[in-house]
């Protein structure tokens, strides 16, 4: 194992931690360029793990070393215990079958309709009936929000939408794991976070497999259980996202600062590296945990269920609603973030916990006399608030008082807009 | 002597690079072929580029065949008549169109509209990751992209060798009885008279290989379009692919061609 590895995620005993795929002492280079040097790492089973480092660096490199398209100069791949080199032609089409690929350039094949595109697999690869065939396609292509492309050609879409077309088509065959090369480069912030929102529903729900090269940092670490960095051929860290501030590496640091934002994009407030930090600098002031402060949680309910019935955009458009609401009623008294998927925070400094939840039953007081809101970019769909509140005196960790706020949280309001749009 | 060595090393690497090469594009073929042949079957793809090979190339075949039998007759007739042979002029032009004219005009035409097509669209594919997708999704690529217009090949240009026989005739027809005066009755008897079946049979037997050559080269220059010439990647490739798949099979069916003939004379 290179030494440059600083931590390495250990393997819970579980079926779902065991490694799937390994990498052992790969190297490859193309000519003189070394693009992997002797690197091992693993990826886990039913996690989603982030590969990031700079452009040219060979992310691209390891997921088409996973599906077969090239194979290590020395070396070995092992997937799910059989190496990957020595197998035949029909363990290598099994290989295949269980694995979905995106690639970085989407690679629609562009004398077919969208539709034909995504119906492929399922043409070529399963005795599914064309009615059949008819039913899944157009429920995927709805649920990226692009049924209207169906019977246009990848040239006549524009590139995120080829990207949710690339999507589809990758999804549609419901693999055990699924390779995404950049799946967000150049979608807007709530397709972004609708592309993310889904691979992490998706996970969740079917238990796949995914590994992801992207640069959206630190968005992708939200869904991510696993992030690895590949910088000149080494891969710097593999370590849970958690885990990554305490690494101490120089390259790594500069480059996730260099990649991170503070804000969300979605809900434009700060988001969830922001709450974490200032709570920490918080905690560090001298007297700083004493000091009297209070959190509201706010989270809108069944934020999965709004996903599947109206789309994963529907999701992050209810987050943008309900972000911009919180953010007019509550920006004078406190800080308002962005903390995961369905999830805002209200930091209120020098508050009890009393004042706090009478602020939280006016948000959800003002969110029940609200009507007809139109985002930019669609309708929203109607949701039901709940919010919960702690105090965070005397507590170190951010985590334990969001935990102990989502305790006792309670619905205290309910989004029903007058014009409930179709799904788009 | 060393640089002798080195000129004799260089020359052997390029030979022993010259039958890989070979090689490969032989297994790719065969590969190809053979796959025709395997199940799952999709006549529906075959259609298609029987389309694109075979229909859409009928109008310039056509023309084609036309000008060179009336030139056929043109030229027959000034021959003949010089031996006062005009009467041969009929059984002269369905002779050399059926045997040797269309055959080879039909497949060089094919190969100019359809085979550089072709090299060109499987190149695009290649270089745009879309040969690759397929390989992901476990679709194997030389049968979804090669087999089905290897097939369509070897069916279309017969088809469109027959097409060439016919109009080039009447071509012939037209420049010779028409134009020059020879009596339509000689002109169509003495080509029924001396038009044998065997002539018919070879005449028809050639485009068949002619079709598979298109094929196989534009497909293998296309399929491989980023590793025909070191250093010549992305566009450069497929412009490669293209004119060098025309040039070759241009270049294989003339030679196939006397080695046909020879064997079916």
């Amino acid at each position: 194992m290179p030494d440059t590895i600083e931590k390495q995620t250990t393997a819970t005993s579980t079926n779902e931690g065991e490694a799937i795929i390994e990498f052992r002492n790969v190297t490859k280079s193309f000519g003189d360029l070394t693009i992997l040097d002797d690197i091992s790492f693993n990826i886990n089973r039913g996690e989603i793990t982030t590969i990031f480092g700079k452009s040219g660096m060979g992310k691209s490199v390891i997921l088409k070393h996973i599906i077969g398209l090239m194979q290590p100069d020395s070396g070995s791949i092992i997937f799910d215990g059989m190496p990957l080199a020595g197998l035949g032609r029909s363990e290598r089409r099994d290989v295949k079958s269980r694995i979905g690929y995106m690639f970085q350039n989407v690679a629609l094949f562009d004398s077919m309709t969208v539709y034909d595109n995504v119906a492929l697999p399922l043409r070529e690869k399963t005795q599914t009936s064309e009615k059949e065939i008819r039913t899944m396609v157009l429920d995927s292509l709805e649920k990226l929000e692009i049924s209207g492309t169906a019977r246009k050609f990848p040239a006549e879409i524009s590139g995120g939408m080829q990207k949710r077309v690339g999507l589809a088509r990758a999804l549609i065959m419901a693999p055990e794991i699924i390779l995404f090369d950049e799946p967000t480069t150049g979608l807007d912030p709530v397709r972004k976070n609708a592309v993310h929102s889904m691979i992490e529903h998706m996970k969740r729900k079917f238990g796949f497999t995914a590994v992801i090269v992207s640069h959206e940092i630190p968005d992708v670490f939200l869904i991510s259980q696993k992030i690895m960095m590949l910088d000149l051929g080494k891969m710097l860290i593999a370590c849970s996202p958690d885990e990554i501030e305490n690494i101490k590496n120089p390259i790594v640091q500069d480059f996730i600062r260099g990649q991170e934002t503070t804000k969300d994009d979605v809900t434009g407030l700060d988001n969830k590296l922001t709450i974490v930090h200032k709570f920490d600098q918080e905690v560090k002031r001298p007297g700083g945990s004493q000091s009297q402060g209070a959190m509201i949680v706010f989270r809108a309910n069944e934020f999965d269920v709004i996903n599947e019935r109206h789309g994963f955009a529907a999701g992050q458009r209810v987050m943008q609603h309900l972000g911009g609401f919180i953010e007019e009623f509550l920006r004078i008294s406190g800080d308002n973030f962005r903390f995961s998927d369905d999830l805002i925070v209200t930091m209120l400094p020098n508050t009890q916990a009393g004042m706090a939840r009478v602020l939280a039953k006016k948000v959800g007081n003002a969110l029940n006399e609200e009507k007809a809101v139109v985002c930019e970019d669609g309708d929203v769909p109607p949701y039901i608030l709940s919010a919960g509140v702690a105090v965070t005196t005397g507590r170190t960790k951010i985590d334990d008082v969001i935990a102990s706020a989502i305790d006792e949280m309670s619905t205290i309001g309910k989004f029903e807009p007058e014009l409930t749009g179709e799904t788009v | 002597m060393s640089s002798l060595t080195a000129k004799i090393q260089a020359l052997g690497a390029a030979v022993i690079g010259w039958m890989q090469n070979l090689g490969k594009a032989v297994i790719f073929t065969a590969t190809a072929t053979l796959l025709i042949f395997t199940p799952p079957f999709r006549g529906r793809r075959i259609i298609e580029h029987l389309y694109f090979i075979g229909v859409l190339s009928i109008l310039v075949v056509s023309l084609t065949a036309f000008f060179t039998g009336m030139v056929l007759g043109l030229q027959g007739y000034y021959t003949l008549s010089k031996f006062g042979s005009e009467g041969l002029l009929g059984s002269a032009v369905a002779l050399s169109l059926i045997r040797e004219l269309g055959p080879v005009l039909a497949a060089l035409m094919v190969t100019g509209r359809a085979g550089s097509a072709v090299a060109a669209n499987l190149g695009a594919m290649r270089i745009s990751e879309q040969i690759d997708a397929l390989d992901t999704m476990d679709i194997d690529p030389v049968k979804f992209l090669v087999a089905p217009r290897i097939a369509a090949a070897v069916i279309a240009v017969p088809l469109l060798t027959a097409i060439f026989d016919i109009v080039g005739i009447i071509g012939g027809y037209i420049s010779g009885v028409v134009m020059l005066g020879v009596s339509p009755g000689i002109y169509i008897s003495g080509m029924i008279s001396s038009t044998r079946m065997n002539d018919i049979a070879s005449g028809l037997i050639k485009p068949v290989f002619f079709g598979f050559v298109i094929a196989a080269v534009s497909c293998y220059r296309g399929y491989f379009c980023d590793r025909l010439k070191v250093g010549v990647k992305g566009s450069a490739g497929v412009s490669l692919a293209t004119t060098s798949s025309v040039v070759i099979a241009s270049v294989i069916i003339l030679i196939l061609d006397y080695v046909l003939t020879a064997f079916l004379l």
